[in-house]
């Protein structure tokens, strides 16, 4: 473990050593600032945070893979990665540490938008639980996009490689819904499984960008269903254990 | 301290190096000497665990290093070829880092970091980030890195290749010092710089080990010879030295060769010779006459393709200014 706490906080300084980590928050905060607002701005609106988890869910398949573009491509690129293999240590702690870093760069996002919330208790008197759970959804969204984000950065040593891979297959997982739809049975109970959570339907605030079918729909209605837990930790699992795989592999070819 | 076993590493069907077996001692510098592209880095990555080998066994300090790969990995200090550096990191930071990931606690690195800063002349750049240093002295900062965690096993994969030549010269005397502590292989391409600085010198051409002697005696074998192996029967192999011996274009005879070759042709009722002949004297067909002269016979005889005169001639023989 300790180990894995020696690659977390290497590649959590490394964030704050490029303007990086600055831009990214901004730009956070700017996109989730501005649908929270429009959410919440018009008379009688409801006092929630739909607006701004709307606008988080969509954002992130493309922060995401921004935050972990880095993180395995440039191990490649500068060969690093040769010490780092080379080193006693285990690919798991190196895939777990370089996953932490980014999964905190995403709590501190979150911490710093916990101002929005701060916004609604003293303008209006919103719901408490929805909030909550919300917060619960968007952390595990969150580690299942940075999971899979992690994943596209092993397979090359080109960061836009990482970077396009990553918010391809995260786009992928958010426009199931437009081929669900169309689909009839078991083929379309799989794919709306699939759904990741997001929807492209983001500027309909109607839906909160939040698609109906997918694992995060409950989070942000305030339901927390044991399946969509499931779901998101199971991806998360999936893309770090296939990154560890990945990393295994380099050595054998 | 470094054990390699028949190894034999295939890039698909592509031989980069084929059934190489040696062994270093604890303490001895041993310089891995052949032109780009023989095999050199593959075999290192090999013994650092970061390749597997496709047959045979790598060994460090008596722990294989694929099925015991992190005990293995714990004795290396390993500079590869491109020098892994963190460029965003200053050389403290990333030397700190390196240990810690070496299994340092950081007592050990506060008190192993002002000695090796001094050991590799890095005290004015401490603070200074990665990317701005010159060529040797990231060369230096990798150097430091290898030698942080004070490993038993020191592999330096071309440490001198790039760096201007006055570095060069103190990269030598700062690998030559590291030799009094550690055990060390190197590899380079540059004939005088091994000679330098090396015990004894591992020769591979296309993958295959050729020679494995110090570099005197290297250098005697330069003086112009031409290798044929052959296999005699009937007769005695020390008979057949002493009669190879006294040939004039003979310059030496022994019998001490491959095991593999010998138990090929014992199983043939032959002993195995190899000879070292004055080149142009037309030396195979004066020895195949001389055997069949005294009625033994002549199981084969082959010339060696490559001398390694001709591998020499490939490698950078003289010190090359501009490289």
């Amino acid at each position: 473990m300790t180990l894995v706490r020696v690659i977390a906080l290497k590649e959590f300084r490394t964030y704050f050593a490029s303007p990086m980590a600055y831009v990214v928050a901004a730009a956070f905060l700017a996109i989730t600032g501005f649908f929270f607002v429009a959410s919440v701005s018009d008379a009688f609106s409801e006092a929630t945070i739909r607006g701004f988890l709307a606008g988080a869910v969509f954002f992130m398949i493309f922060m995401s893979p921004a935050l972990t573009m880095r993180l395995l491509a440039e191990e490649q690129k500068l060969g690093t990665l040769e010490l780092l293999l080379t080193s006693p240590l285990r690919e798991v702690e190196i895939v777990l540490g370089k996953f932490i870093a980014a999964f905190t760069m995403l709590l501190i996002m979150a911490f710093l938008s916990l101002f929005f919330v701060l916004v609604l208790y003293v303008y209006g008197v919103p719901d408490s639980w929805p909030i909550v759970t919300g917060y619960m959804g968007l952390l595990l969204y969150g580690a299942a996009t940075i999971a899979i984000g992690l994943f596209a950065s092993v397979l090359s040593p080109n960061q836009i490689v990482g970077l396009v891979v990553g918010s391809g297959v995260l786009t992928g997982l958010t426009i199931i819904d437009f081929i669900s739809a169309r689909v009839t049975g078991t083929a379309a109970e799989v794919l709306n499984g699939l759904q990741l959570g997001a929807s492209f339907s983001v500027f309909d605030l109607d839906s909160f960008g939040v698609a109906e079918a997918g694992h995060f729909a409950d989070f942000a209605r305030g339901i927390i269903s044991i399946s969509d837990i499931a779901y998101y930790l199971s991806v998360t699992f999936l893309f770090l254990f296939l990154t560890v795989l990945l990393l295994q592999v380099r050595r054998w070819r | 301290m470094i054990k390699l076993e028949h190894m034999s590493k295939y890039y698909g069907a592509y031989p980069a190096v084929i059934d190489a077996s040696f062994e270093v001692l604890r303490g001895e510098i041993v310089g891995f000497l052949g032109p780009n592209g023989a095999g050199k880095t593959t075999t290192m990555r090999v013994l650092t665990g970061f390749t597997p080998p496709t047959v045979g066994e790598a060994t460090i300090a008596g722990y294989n290093v694929m099925t015991h790969s992190l005990d293995a990995r714990r004795h290396i200090g390993y500079l590869p070829e491109t020098v892994p550096l963190y460029l965003d990191m200053t050389v403290t930071d990333y030397l700190t880092y390196m240990g810690q990931i070496r299994g340092m606690n950081l007592s050990w690195i506060k008190e192993r970091l002002p000695v090796v800063i001094d050991q590799v002349q890095l005290g004015d750049y401490r603070q200074t980030l990665v990317g701005k240093l010159s060529k040797g002295y990231r060369q230096r900062t990798g150097i430091a890195q290898a030698i942080l965690h004070e490993p038993d096993v020191l592999i330096l994969d071309e440490p001198t290749i790039g760096i201007d030549p006055i570095q060069v010269v103190e990269t030598r005397e700062l690998i030559v010092d590291l030799g009094s502590r550690h055990t060390l292989l190197l590899s380079s391409h540059i004939l005088p710089e091994v000679s330098m600085i090396c015990q004894r010198v591992l020769v591979i051409h296309d993958g295959r080990i050729v020679a494995d002697d110090s570099p005197s005696q290297l250098s005697n074998r330069l003086q112009h010879t031409e290798r044929i192996e052959l296999g005699v029967t009937g007769a005695e192999g020390r008979e057949v030295i002493n009669l190879l011996r006294d040939m004039t274009v003979v310059v030496d005879a022994r019998s001490d060769i491959r095991a593999d070759v010998q138990q090929r042709a014992a199983r043939e009722g032959a002993a195995a010779l190899l000879v070292d002949a004055r080149p142009g004297s037309n030396a195979a067909q004066h020895v195949a006459a001389s055997v069949i002269e005294r009625g033994w016979g002549l199981k084969y005889l082959t010339p060696l393709p490559m001398t390694l005169e001709e591998i020499f001639l490939e490698l950078t023989t003289e010190e090359d200014l501009g490289a």
